[in-house]
């Protein structure tokens, strides 16, 4: 299936198709917020003054997305969220606390809801079509993507707006911060990756994508094969994971031309990824790419748009730092982790 | 792609009962279990009605096994998806891949809302552990972990739908020969958010829910846990009881009408039906009991009604909603109401709607009043909607 279209909202200037990554955003601190776009091209202005941070973001990434893969009605809807809407959940939480449950109003309780993006999108088009939430840590955005691909392979779509949204709140970076997360000090910037130490920074992100069954002129690459595995014992039980879905796939490790993995730059997170560059993936060229968005529980659909793009451009930015040339450009492997506990790997290659 | 998905298994937790069995008795005896607030610590306990789980916390944790700190959501999906598993026969799920897709509304929720009192006025306070499990998934991660399942996690939130919607992508996964077992439903435990939620919407009925009725004033929430076992046929071959009812049908449709309302004309909920029963290549007059979604607010039952007056006439199946008896059970009552429905089946019912006196002017059909028995039931249509227009239907059918 091909990858005809994406929107993506993040800390880097990756809305509107501009160059990739050409001058980085280098952010100060352990929060790393998305540059927004001016809302009023995509949302009605009297809806956005209603609308939440991520729901405003997450309608703005599909519309982009839609909008490049010049459709008007997509066969299905599916987003994933680790969070869900943060502010809204909060605005409601607050106000119930300290008003005591009472003369509370109800917007930001309707808004609260996790399936108010991919809702807020089918509004927006009139879309009756196959519509689903997935709310599963760090599996949210997997689940949906691969809910698409089903969908596809079923035939019960032809094509299907995929995407993956999650937003840092005030209250979010503070309880995160405090259950150890983030650094505390010395915060890295885009060196995040080549100065380990104890915790990482926190990122958010809206990305969608149209995925379809039929190749178009705009496609940015072909998705080839998803997995995810949950709580693997060690490192021996992720090789044998990763070598079983590239056999199923048909891959073998020499096809692979980039790896581009879920290092956050914690201390206690990035072992595995060292541990496999220098077994399973040696030799082969890899990169990070949470020093550009930030680790949160969806980063994986900020890494298939990477992928996406350096697979439509033939292009590697340079600021991706890749360890090793690679000979060509053909097929990008994928390797996340989401607090050592969720792992995915994703297979795209291109047109 | 049409490989049958059999149900091997069910499991249910509710205000009327904590086993299938017994939510099975109170439906037979006509026993709604809505009544006053005693276990959730709100303002609004003298006011609002709800269909409380009577079971305290530590209760809850007695026959779950988990820590009763850890919140009621886990607590009740835990105690339904183990009951599941064993009613399915199915004991070491290392056997089979085996998935657990779970949903619910709010994730540890009632926890959170502690946290937030001395979180609040100053961020460094207020126990992390009651905050740690406030996602979505991580509920249930929870239940999964007792269960010992790993091989396929997932969680789905589409508001009153969701348990719906996590049997529907159970089946699929299991005719995409991905797993081959899974345990799928919902769970919700009522929290001080939701009810003050419905309530600024003034949906709450501050009486006793009377959906389907021409004079309904709205719904009581509700808390509990569903979930049923699906197995590929490959599975169910092995079991020492032959899965009687499979599910033949489902179907996801949005009302994109409004984010919390249902269109008049109920338009999400028809294109759900009718897609749930071209999937199972079924007519609308092979359905024998509607399980409706009938929550009693105005909105909902007009929209639902009208879809089904628009879908069935003149041959209207037998209908009721079950939430005269368990209240509205948010992301769990697609769960519940899958087990019901499936109960519906095996033992040949239709429950009661109950407490309905005049029934909808603008509407060609009524629910039952009274429990049937002895009827031979081969389809049941379950409903789901929700906000944000989500609207799901599953198929149960006797095999």
């Amino acid at each position: 299936m091909y990858i005809r279209a994406t929107g993506n909202i993040s800390p880097q200037q990756s809305f509107g198709h501009g160059p990739l990554l050409e001058t980085p955003v280098d952010h100060a601190g352990n929060r790393l917020n998305c540059i927004e776009p001016d809302y009023k091209e995509f949302i009605d202005v009297k809806l956005i003054r209603r609308m939440s941070r991520i729901i405003k973001m997450g309608v703005a990434a599909a519309s982009e997305c839609l909008r490049e893969a010049d459709l008007q009605n997509p066969d299905a809807i599916v987003t994933g969220t680790a969070y869900g809407c943060l502010e809204d959940t909060g605005i409601f939480l607050g106000r119930m606390v300290e008003q005591q449950e009472t003369l509370l109003a109800p917007t930001a309780f309707i808004q609260s809801t996790h399936n108010t993006i991919g809702a807020q999108i089918a509004l927006q088009l009139q879309c009756n079509n196959y519509n689903n939430a997935f709310v599963h840590r760090g599996f949210s955005f997997e689940s949906a993507l691969l809910d698409a691909m089903l969908l596809l392979k079923e035939g019960d779509a032809q094509n299907v707006l995929v995407g993956a949204i999650d937003e840092i709140t005030n209250a979010s970076h503070a309880i995160l911060t405090r259950m150890g997360l983030y650094r505390r000090d010395n915060a890295p910037g885009l060196n995040l990756l080549t100065t380990p130490q104890k915790g990482t920074v926190a990122g958010e992100g809206a990305a969608f994508f149209v995925l379809a069954n039929d190749p178009s002129a705009t496609d940015y690459a072909k998705l080839d094969a998803l997995h995810t595995f949950y709580k693997p014992a060690g490192k021996e039980a992720i090789e044998k994971e990763i070598g079983r879905f590239l056999s199923e796939a048909g891959v073998e490790l020499n096809d692979i031309d980039l790896i581009i993995d879920g290092r956050n730059g914690d201390l206690r997170h990035d072992d595995v990824f060292t541990e496999l560059q220098s077994s399973l993936f040696k030799n082969i060229p890899t990169a990070g790419f949470k020093q550009f968005c930030g680790e949160f529980p969806t980063a994986s659909a900020f890494a298939l748009w990477l992928a996406s793009r350096i697979l439509k451009d033939a292009k590697i930015p340079a600021a991706l730092n890749v360890s090793g040339e690679p000979a060509a450009l053909k097929k990008i492997l994928i390797y996340n982790n989401h607090l050592n506990s969720h792992h995915s790997l994703l297979l795209v290659s291109a047109c | 792609m049409s490989a049958p998905v059999f149900i091997a298994g069910t499991g249910a937790i509710s205000a009327i009962g904590y086993s299938t069995a017994a939510c099975l008795a109170a439906l037979k005896n006509e026993a709604a279990g809505i009544g006053e607030m005693h276990y959730l610590d709100s303002v609004h306990r003298n006011e609002l009605p709800v269909a409380e789980v009577k079971l305290s916390n530590e209760e809850l944790s007695a026959l779950s096994g988990l820590a009763p700190h850890i919140s009621r959501t886990a607590q009740l999906g835990t105690i339904a998806a183990k009951e599941a598993l064993a009613n399915a026969g199915i004991h070491d799920v290392a056997q089979w891949r085996t998935g657990f897709i779970s949903a619910n509304s709010v994730g540890g929720m009632d926890k959170s809302e502690n946290f937030y009192k001395a979180f609040l006025p100053d961020p460094s306070k207020g126990r992390l552990r009651d905050v740690v499990n406030h996602e979505c998934g991580t509920v249930t991660e929870i239940v999964a972990d007792q269960l010992g399942i790993k091989d396929y996690i997932t969680t789905i939130s589409t508001a009153c739908s969701s348990s719906a919607n996590s049997i529907f992508f159970a089946a699929r996964l299991i005719r995409n020969n991905i797993l081959d077992v899974v345990v799928a439903g919902g769970a919700d435990a009522l929290t001080k958010f939701t009810l003050n939620g419905f309530n600024t919407l003034m949906i709450l009925d501050s009486e006793y829910c009377k959906p389907f009725d021409e004079n309904r004033k709205g719904l009581n929430l509700g808390e509990g846990a569903g979930y049923v076992v699906l197995v590929s046929e490959k599975v169910a071959a092995t079991l020492q009881a032959n899965p009687s009812v499979k599910l033949s049908g489902y179907c996801n449709a949005n009302d994109a009408y409004h984010q919390t309302a249902s269109s008049p004309d109920g338009t999400g909920s028809y294109l759900a039906m009718s897609g749930a029963l071209k999937r199972a290549g079924l007519q609308p007059a092979d359905i024998n009991y509607i399980n409706l979604h009938g929550t009693g607010t105005q909105n909902n039952d007009i929209a639902e009604g009208t879809a089904i007056k628009r879908l069935f006439e003149p041959h209207f199946p037998k209908m009721s909603s079950t939430k005269t008896f368990t209240g509205h059970t948010l992301g769990a009552c697609g769960g519940i109401e899958a087990v019901f429905s499936i109960l519906s089946i095996h033992n040949g019912i239709v429950y009661p709607n109950l407490r309905l006196e005049t029934p909808m002017s603008a509407l060609p059909f009524t629910p039952e009043t009274k429990l049937v028995t002895g009827l031979d039931i081969k389809h049941v249509l379950s409903n789901s909607f929700g906000f944000g227009g989500n609207c799901s239907s599953l198929i149960f059918s006797k095999v």
